[in-house]
């Protein structure tokens, strides 16, 4: 039983089926990467899973509680953060305070209105936020305006929000999508000793073959919203059935 | 210092001390001269200052803060100004529980309209609170006018019950006071040919309205702040982390709807009547004007967007052709007429001109409004002196 158990999920939006019949289970601290062509419903199953499609059909259950019918904050308290194609952070915040939101949410939940404390005051979280940006390099960047920073940063701040949440389930949508090849390496290994250091489970959606053979575990293939092959990194290379579906369409 | 950062206790202890000194300050011009009628320290004016003051404060915890944009914040004022009347009728001349229940109705005015309105964003929203806020004008002016006097107003009347006061003794209105202060006496100190007044209601509504700016001051500075700001910036990621937007965009409309209805009571406190036109969306249009000319956003941008707006209301609408040909009496007749006829659609009525154009310069090359004008001017002296440690980084808006 894995900590995300997709079960016959189907999602139509008019006349185009974009799920039939998806069955996922991602093992715990696992990395599980969905790859497809364009147009496989990757996408679609994401946002199955976060709350902000609901399928037609079938079930999601994460940690043993369905997540169908919750909103997106209500999946976010349960433990599944997601990072976004392009990144999305508060553009308008500095770096800091991008960092301080997630842990007012993770500690307060999603309501309290603290309208008559400091956010200076909060030691404890302001210390937890120094610790995280230290992780992903950015303590010197605190007080910068997040607007202002490079793409491959506010990829790396982005993700440094989710992660200080500690989240169970790390949900990436593309995560190097747009990003110079020395970025891409850079987000590889930052990935790769989150997986080392932390208790987290990561699925993640990926164009690019290199990140996912570097990093996942399990590797299921979408083809025209249905899962084709679920199997390891090395058996999906040579696969068959994969070289027909992934790379006769792209190529 | 007040559980605040230095930087916002200095900006509290400047803006205190230009409110306590404002009867100087706004009175630079000595009696009688030719620029006496650009003196601003009347009680009246002042009172003005200050309530707008807090009106656009709390439309700036809004407006600044979310950007969600009501246009329809006078309705609140007007509430707050009917209850504020009702208790002068009923209960006491005391202005605090008149101040009381128009914050409580303010709120719970703000908390249903604002309710219904955040279910929208954007245009929309707007739209919505404009909607609310007319048909409440409407229904003031008309078929509540038991309620709210209708065209003429709520007023006071001698037969009015006032519980606590009882009745008055000489057959004369009674006025709004606090424990025996008046709200509209006076003293009046006469330097040389200066002549600076000190009212009662003034100082009152100064003191209300400085724990207004620190309430401000605390919530921009708070968590809660934050999490406005954020909602401002992404509301896809505050959701995505685990935050749900709309308690905290209906509390900030919630305060800002009761900072609208303090600013009501204290109108009302100043002078006991209140009118439906308070509600009218003019009166909306106009703290939005305010704030954005400040600075929206910033915490003292509101305050000095409030006075701009009202001291050009009150004294550039006061000059006239007359006065003009005053000034210019020194020129050879026909350049004087030129001139005259050149500024005059400026003045007296034509103030709301003077004003549009300052706007749009304002909007045009100051977006941050008058606060961005002003960090412009300091950035630019700490240029000339290199060496002050400061003029390295910028600071973020106050």
């Amino acid at each position: 039983m894995g900590i995300l158990e997709v079960k016959d999920v189907g999602k139509r939006f008019g006349g185009l089926k974009a799920l039939s019949d998806v069955n996922l289970s991602v093992k715990e601290n696992s990395c599980h990467a969905i790859i497809g062509p364009n147009g496989a419903g990757k996408s679609t199953l994401l946002n199955c899973l976060v709350g902000k499609l609901i399928p037609d059909t079938g079930s999601v259950m994460f940690d043993g509680q369905s997540v169908l019918g919750r909103s997106p904050h209500e999946i976010n308290q349960m433990g599944i953060s997601r990072v976004f194609q392009t990144p999305e952070i508060f553009a308008d915040l500095t770096v800091f305070e991008n960092m301080m939101i997630p842990l007012f949410a993770k500690r307060d939940g999603a309501y309290r209105l603290h309208a008559y404390e400091s956010v200076s005051n909060e030691r404890a979280l302001i210390e937890e936020a120094e610790r995280m940006l230290d992780d992903v390099n950015m303590l010197d960047k605190r007080h910068m305006h997040s607007a202002s920073m490079s793409r491959g940063d506010k990829r790396r701040l982005e993700m440094a929000m989710c992660l200080v949440q500690n989240p169970k389930l790390l949900l990436l949508d593309e995560p190097t999508a747009g990003m110079a090849r020395a970025d891409t390496n850079n987000t590889i290994d930052l990935l790769k000793e989150i997986k080392a250091k932390r208790d987290i489970t990561i699925a993640i959606i990926e164009h690019d073959m290199h990140v996912v053979f570097s990093l996942a575990d399990r590797i299921t293939v979408l083809a025209q919203g249905t899962p084709l092959v679920e199997d390891a990194p090395e058996n999906i290379k040579g696969h068959p059935k994969v070289q027909e579906a992934y790379l006769g369409e792209t190529h | 210092m007040f559980g605040l950062e230095k930087k916002d206790a200095t900006l509290l202890l400047l803006v205190a001390a230009l409110t306590i000194f404002a009867p100087f300050l706004l009175n630079p011009f000595p009696e009688g001269s030719a620029m006496a009628q650009f003196n601003a320290g009347y009680p009246d004016l002042m009172q003005r200052f200050v309530i707008f003051g807090i009106f656009a404060i709390g439309f700036n915890i809004l407006f600044g803060l979310t950007g969600y944009l009501s246009f329809g914040h006078a309705a609140f004022l007007g509430v707050g100004s009917y209850a504020a009347v009702w208790m002068f009728k009923l209960l006491s001349m005391n202005v605090l529980p008149a101040i009381l229940l128009a914050v409580v109705m303010s709120g719970l005015f703000a908390l249903l309209i604002g309710y219904i309105s955040l279910r929208r964003s954007g245009i929309y929203f707007s739209i919505l609170t404009l909607a609310f806020a007319q048909m409440m004008f409407a229904l003031a002016y008309s078929v509540l006018t038991p309620i709210t006097g209708g065209e003429t107003g709520l007023q006071l009347a001698l037969s009015d019950p006032r519980i606590l006061d009882g009745g008055t003794a000489d057959g004369n209105l009674p006025v709004p006071g606090l424990f025996g202060l008046e709200m509209r006496d006076s003293a009046q100190l006469e330097l040389g040919a200066w002549v600076f007044t000190f009212n009662i209601g003034y100082y009152f509504c100064a003191i209300v309205m400085l724990l207004a700016f620190y309430l401000a001051i605390r919530i921009f500075r708070s968590p809660f702040g934050m999490m406005l700001r954020a909602i401002k910036s992404n509301q896809q990621r505050l959701n995505y982390t685990g935050l749900n937007p709309k308690p905290y965009t209906l509390a900030a409309f919630v305060i800002s709807g009761m900072y609208a209805g303090l600013a009501g009571a204290l109108m009302a406190s100043m002078d006991p009547l209140a009118g439906a036109e308070r509600m009218f969306w003019t009166a909306s249009g106009e703290v939005v004007l305010m704030t954005i000319l400040g600075g929206v956003g910033t915490l003292i941008g509101p305050v000095l967007g409030a006075g701009a707006i009202k001291y050009m209301e009150n004294i550039i609408s006061k000059i006239n052709s007359d006065i003009l040909h005053g000034w210019f009496a020194f020129l050879p007749d026909g350049l004087e007429d030129f001139i005259v006829a050149v500024i005059y659609p400026f003045i007296g009525k034509g103030w709301h001109l003077t004003l549009g154009l300052i706007f749009m310069a304002v909007v045009i090359f100051l977006p941050g409004g008058l606060v961005e004008g002003g960090q412009r001017i300091a950035r630019a002296f700490r240029r000339k002196k290199p060496d002050t440690p400061k003029s390295a980084k910028t600071e973020p808006a106050e």
